[in-house]
């Protein structure tokens, strides 16, 4: 067998590796999410996770907590002085070293929505960053809903719509003759255009999407430089056995 | 300073003769046959992996809180406020799935070289104990973090004992400790994860090894070194075609490890939970009895198993035979070396209707895995449009059940009435590598 045969077989076989590593990255939940938008998040993104982090403590907080996330660690990681977060951001009179908890007395809001809102911090890793986006661009006005509102991705979801005042208020067509959303149509513009809108619940799910997983910023960050010395460390390792294989025929 | 270690080494060697033999038994005079190939790097890589959730899982014992209560909220403390927690924490979940990767691919090479025939069955019992206490170990390893496909899955994969007749619900019980899985099961789960099936995965992995060493390594020509030419550089009485495996197979093996962490590390940092596949969805929400997750299944490679499990009809009224046909597919991996009569151990020299046959197990354990995991309940629509989908996912499923037992009973007839035509074998091992 020759040189350049041996090396043909080494690639297959190693293509052939490569290729089971790859097809198992296929998601494993297709088709729960082949009807949804793309968020485009980002958590790498500071600005987009600064503005997220404002609107969630503007229009999200009243009723969800995020008890794994601390005023100190947004701090941190969203690179804000703590006046800042402390200032803008904590309006329920919590310690910087406190987590996010809602004022919301979970009893009443039980009684209020018909269940308690959910806790967020992981939200965006039990559903996905692509789930929280669409969910929040499809809301609509449903007058046989009991809370006025409906939602194509989470039908009959217990939270009135609370961004209705930056987007505004899409209402839906329906397929003729059945109950059956087909489209959504923005009827009434808000405070936002459409893009504009889309790019604050994109800035919204980043903020999610990190606060489900904080750990996504240090890996991202030292990922690279583990990689790199691994390579090193590879090649150098490569060479020790060609040496020490030289004299095997 | 050498002197110091040589007085060391002396004082060592004083009290405990036997250490230098021992370490040249099995590393500078354990004579490797000098031709293997890709194939050869899984088990050490399996070595190295162990290593890895032995090490990753002290860490994790400290910080971790094994109670219905506090494990999930424990799970979210080693993610965010123990330094480096999510880093042990992914080299763990990570480590737990790349296990499996490294096994497979290690079984297979020992079935495609024939690695598991006369002089060496003991070495594939061994290597099948570990496999199934791994499988034990990787079950109870994944309810832990007390997440809602944790507990789902748990109930699912116990319930399947509640299919033996008579005992079933009362061994059920005595399994969980309880009704339902609760406090009481995974405190037990707890306790066999860290302790109980790791020190039995330890001692089977050293007699595994112990007992390969007895008989010598095979290789991908499936030629007995032993019985070859004698006499090699390092020794007049040592096979001509061995090399010493340290430091020649150490070296090797240490590129092979490099590669092999370079693929963890970027899993580790950049898909730690592989697209749903390594860690899922619905384990971010907490265990709840009342809320069923929207499609309970095991993760990716309990699969194949799984699958069989769902696509055996139930008859004489029980369903214990779905469970009677998956230990079976497992129980039929250990008789291996009695279903294969044939004397060619590798697929070199073996027969085309062996290679056929081969090709064809290995798609129906992939297509038993894509039926576990539910990609055929998402691809038959699709490719097929609007057909009756529990018809058509069970002809599918029922197929390739077939096929995987199929293999075996092939095997057997095939080798058993003389049907194969080998190719010579050749006397020494030809160099591939």
């Amino acid at each position: 067998m020759t040189k350049r045969q041996i090396t043909m077989k080494h690639f297959l076989s190693s293509a052939a590796l490569a290729l089971g590593l790859l097809v198992g990255t296929m998601p494993a939940h297709a088709e729960g999410e082949s009807g949804l938008l793309k968020s485009g998040a980002d958590v790498r993104d500071q600005a987009s996770l600064q503005r997220g982090a404002k609107l969630f403590f503007n229009y999200c907080v009243g009723c969800h907590s995020l008890k794994y996330v601390r005023y100190s660690r947004i701090s941190e990681d969203l690179g804000l002085s703590e006046q800042e977060v402390m200032q803008n951001l904590n309006f329920t009179g919590a310690k910087f070293d406190d987590p996010v908890i809602s004022h919301m007395p979970a009893e009443s809001a039980g009684k209020w929505f018909g269940k308690a809102p959910p806790d967020l911090s992981l939200e965006a890793s039990a559903k996905s960053s692509d789930w929280v986006y669409t969910y929040l661009n499809t809301f609509y006005l449903d007058p046989h809903s009991p809370i006025g509102w409906n939602n194509t991705t989470l039908p009959n979801a217990a939270m009135p719509f609370p961004l209705w005042e930056l987007q505004g208020m899409q209402t839906a067509e329906y397929k003729p003759g059945t109950n059956e959303v087909e489209k959504l149509e923005l009827s009434k513009p808000g405070k936002l255009t459409p893009a504009q809108f889309q790019q604050a619940t994109r800035d919204l799910t980043s903020f999610l999407e990190y606060a489900s997983e904080p750990a996504a910023l240090q890996r991202h960050h030292y990922g690279i430089w583990v990689l790199l010395f691994l390579a090193f460390f590879t090649l150098l390792a490569y060479m020790l056995k060609k040496e020490y294989w030289k004299d095997v025929h | 300073m050498a002197n110091v270690f040589t007085n060391i080494g002396d004082w060592v060697t004083e009290r405990a003769p036997n250490m230098m033999p021992m370490y040249r038994k099995h590393m500078t005079e354990y004579y490797a046959p000098k031709n293997f190939n890709l194939w050869y790097y899984f088990g050490s890589l399996a070595i190295v992996v162990l290593v890895n959730q032995i090490v990753t899982g002290i860490f994790l014992t400290m910080n971790y809180n094994p109670s219905a209560a506090g494990a999930f909220d424990s799970v979210q403390y080693i993610m965010r406020d123990v330094e480096w927690g999510w880093l042990i924490r992914y080299m763990h979940s990570t480590g737990a799935s790349l296990f499996f990767v490294v096994v497979f691919l290690h079984m297979f090479r020992g079935i495609m070289y024939g690695s598991y025939k006369k002089p060496r069955e003991l070495v594939w019992l061994l290597g099948m104990l570990i496999f199934l206490v791994l499988m034990a170990e990787a079950f109870m390893g994944y309810v832990l973090p007390w997440g809602n496909m944790s507990f789902w899955g748990a109930k699912v994969i116990v319930s399947l004992f509640g299919t033996i007749p008579v005992i079933g619900g009362t061994l059920v019980e005595w399994i969980m400790g309880d009704f339902l899985p609760a406090d009481a099961t995974l405190n037990r789960f707890f306790a066999l994860h860290v302790i109980a099936l790791p020190l039995v995965l330890l001692l089977l992995v050293v007699l595994h090894i112990a007992a390969l060493h007895e008989v010598g390594s095979n290789n991908p020509d499936g030629v007995e070194i032993k019985k070859g030419p004698k006499g090699n550089r390092w020794d007049a009485l040592k096979p001509a075609d061995g090399i010493p495996f340290h430091p020649y197979y150490t070296v090797k093996d240490l590129f092979g490890v490099g590669f092999f962490l370079l693929i963890a590390a970027f899993i580790i940092f950049f898909a730690p939970t592989f697209g749903g596949w390594f860690l899922e969805h619905d384990n971010s929400i907490m265990a709840n009895n009342l809320v069923t997750p929207a499609e309970i299944k095991p993760v990716w490679y309990f699969t194949p198993f799984y699958a069989i499990v769902r696509m055996v009809p139930s008859f004489l009224g029980t369903a214990v035979w779905g469970v009677l046909a998956m230990f079976g597919a497992i129980a039929v991996l250990f008789l291996m070396p009695w279903f294969d009569r044939g004397q060619v151990k590798s697929i070199r020299y073996r027969g085309t209707g062996y290679k056929v046959a081969l090709g064809v197990f290995v798609i129906a354990f992939l297509g038993l895995g894509a039926v576990g995991a539910g990609i055929t309940a998402e691809v038959i629509p699709e490719w097929f449009g609007n057909v009756d989908l529990t018809t058509w996912e069970n002809a599918f499923g029922r197929l390739m059940t077939l096929l995987y037992f199929g293999f075996f009973a092939f095997l057997w007839a095939y080798t058993h009435f003389g049907w194969e035509k080998t190719k010579p074998v050749p006397d020494r091992v030809t160099m591939h590598d």
